[in-house]
């Protein structure tokens, strides 16, 4: 086990190291957006009934910040180092698939959480947010910033150059994200868009994590729950298949 | 005695070109060995297969005994290579980088070995520096740090001294060469043959990624050989016609000959003695590394289909 612990030592040494950038730069930029919408839609919104819209949105804020700062570590860790050409020194040791894979998850687990919690932390100066269920918040965290980390392995692995990297973020990551229930309940948008809202993963994930919040949701916490890990699951398998077999890794 | 590296019927492709033919190479354990060859032979593919960085298509490769593939963990816990490209991990000092490649191979508590190869590399006032702020001779010598802190019994060195200076490259061939002494078995490439020729006790040569010689050092220049060469300045500077036709040259005012083998000199001096040419300086070579390499290179026997 010490070379899984050393390469989740490396891991999150790495962040950490950059904290401004890696840490402490999200929080600020989602708090930008908690800010924002504040200001424009506090008026106008009750989702949930004696919620108000800035309450309603905080959840979904943060869980946003996890995803994307989960997505944003393992990706550009494991782009950085092939392209820099230290990867070699991982591939040359004895560390097994799993160890990589799970070194990778885990880190970008610590990372999505430590923004998450710093931006919510900075929300309850200002904001009374309940928490019904405070399992449900962490095991929904968890599970969505693993999922992000795995789906980062992915990227990283796959993408030749920052390039392509930036693209799978743009037109994958942030349509997903956006479009999942960040900032709106999905029963008030049209019933197409409502299907197509039930396609997206995303979307269970900021539900489910709603949920721990207001003991509300839009979906079912434990059909959310399900279908979370099943995708955590095939998203696992597929980054753990691409680091056995040594996809873009080993030619 | 074991076989370090076993390399049994390797062929490797890129594509349609094949960058290694049905290489066979056996190197024993505690051996100094070469792998020579000019660019693009495949010296590169072939320690990349061994260090599992690149697959094999067919073939089998075992490190002290470990299947590379199969039982991978084993064989690069045995395995400490030297990659070509200069690499490093920005984010990290010496001394970090170290620690963490030391835990990567299971060593938690590796600290006072770390020291010792930090010494012994003369990277002792830089331990603390940031690798980013290394220049590329510093930077080339954590890499063979970090290649040896599990002390493997089997260390690769792919062209080690490319772009060091004069002064590192004499002490990390002391260094390696102690750690040679003491039963680890080195394998290296170098474009620099009068390293091979000092160092090593066998030699591969690889063109087009067939093995197209294999021998100890010795008998390599030795059966290999191309002659000797016999460089001449003459007054008057010109030799008898009888000579000119084993003439090879003329460098610096200097006559080059080439002589099969030492017997053939005293019949050149009796040639001279007899045209009344006088000889001002005399210099015999001998044949070394260089000569076979570049002899067996442009040999059209040793040219691969």
């Amino acid at each position: 086990m010490t070379g899984f612990f050393t390469l989740l030592y490396k891991e999150l040494l790495r962040f950490w190291k950059v904290g401004f950038q890696t840490i402490l730069a999200p929080i600020v930029s989602t708090l930008l957006y908690l800010l924002i919408f504040l200001h424009v839609l506090e008026a106008h919104v009750e989702v949930y009934q004696g919620v108000s819209y800035t309450v309603f949105l905080i959840p979904g804020l943060v869980m946003m910040a996890v995803m994307q700062n989960a997505f944003a570590n393992a990706s550009s860790s494991m782009i950085q180092s092939k392209i820099s050409g230290n990867i070699v020194f991982v591939l040359l040791s004895p560390l097994t698939y799993r160890d990589i894979f799970f070194a990778y998850i885990l880190a970008s687990v610590v990372r999505g959480l430590l923004v998450g919690a710093g931006v919510f932390l900075v929300t309850a100066l200002f904001f009374n947010t309940p928490m019904y269920w405070p399992l449900w918040i962490g095991v929904f965290a968890i599970l969505g910033s693993g999922l992000l980390g795995a789906l980062g392995v992915i990227a990283g692995i796959w993408a030749d150059k920052f390039d392509q990297l930036a693209a799978f973020q743009n037109f994958i990551i942030i349509p997903l994200t956006f479009l999942s229930g960040v900032f709106y309940s999905i029963h008030s948008l049209p019933p197409v868009w409502q299907f197509l809202s039930h396609l997206n993963p995303f979307f269970y994930m900021i539900d489910g994590f709603r949920y721990g919040f207001f003991g509300a949701s839009d979906f079912s916490p434990y059909l959310s729950l399900c279908i979370v890990i099943a995708c955590f699951a095939a998203i696992s398998l597929l980054a753990i298949q691409m680091l056995r077999s040594g996809y873009k890794l080993r030619h | 005695m074991t076989a370090a590296i076993v390399v049994q019927n390797v062929c490797k492709y890129f594509g349609a070109f094949c960058a290694l033919d049905h290489v066979h190479l056996e190197i024993q354990a505690g051996e100094f060995f070469a792998l020579l060859g000019p660019n693009g032979a495949g010296k590169t593919t072939l320690i990349h297969t061994i260090a599992g960085l690149s697959v094999a298509d067919s073939g089998s490769i075992h490190v002290m005994g470990n299947h590379v593939t199969k039982q991978y963990r084993q064989a690069r816990m045995r395995l400490g290579i030297v990659p070509q490209e200069l690499v490093f991990d920005p984010f990290f000092t010496v001394r970090e980088t170290l620690k963490i490649q030391s835990g990567y191979y299971g060593i938690s508590d590796n600290g006072a070995w770390i020291d010792e190869i930090i010494a012994r590399l003369g990277l002792a006032d830089k331990a603390d520096t940031n690798m980013r702020a290394l220049s590329g001779g510093m930077k080339r010598r954590v890499m063979v740090a970090q290649a040896l802190v599990h002390k493997p019994p089997v260390i690769i060195l792919d062209e080690p001294t490319a772009g060091v200076d004069v002064e590192l490259r004499q002490s990390l061939w002391d260094f390696i060469r102690e750690l040679n002494v003491a039963g680890h078995t080195i394998v290296l490439t170098t474009h620099y043959l009068e390293e091979a020729e000092a160092l090593c006790n066998r030699i591969a040569m690889l063109k087009q990624g067939k093995v197209i010689a294999l021998n100890s050092m010795q008998n390599f220049i030795s059966t290999m050989s191309v002659g000797y060469t016999l460089r001449l300045r003459l007054l008057p500077d010109t030799l008898p016609s009888m000579l000119q036709e084993i003439q090879t040259g003329y460098r610096n005012g200097y006559i080059e000959l080439k002589l099969d083998n030492y017997t053939q000199i005293e019949p050149v001096l009796a040639q001279l003695r007899l045209s009344d040419i006088q000889i001002l300086e005399m210099q015999l070579l001998q044949p070394d590394l260089e000569d076979v390499f570049v002899s067996l290179m442009n040999n059209p026997l040793t040219q691969t289909q």
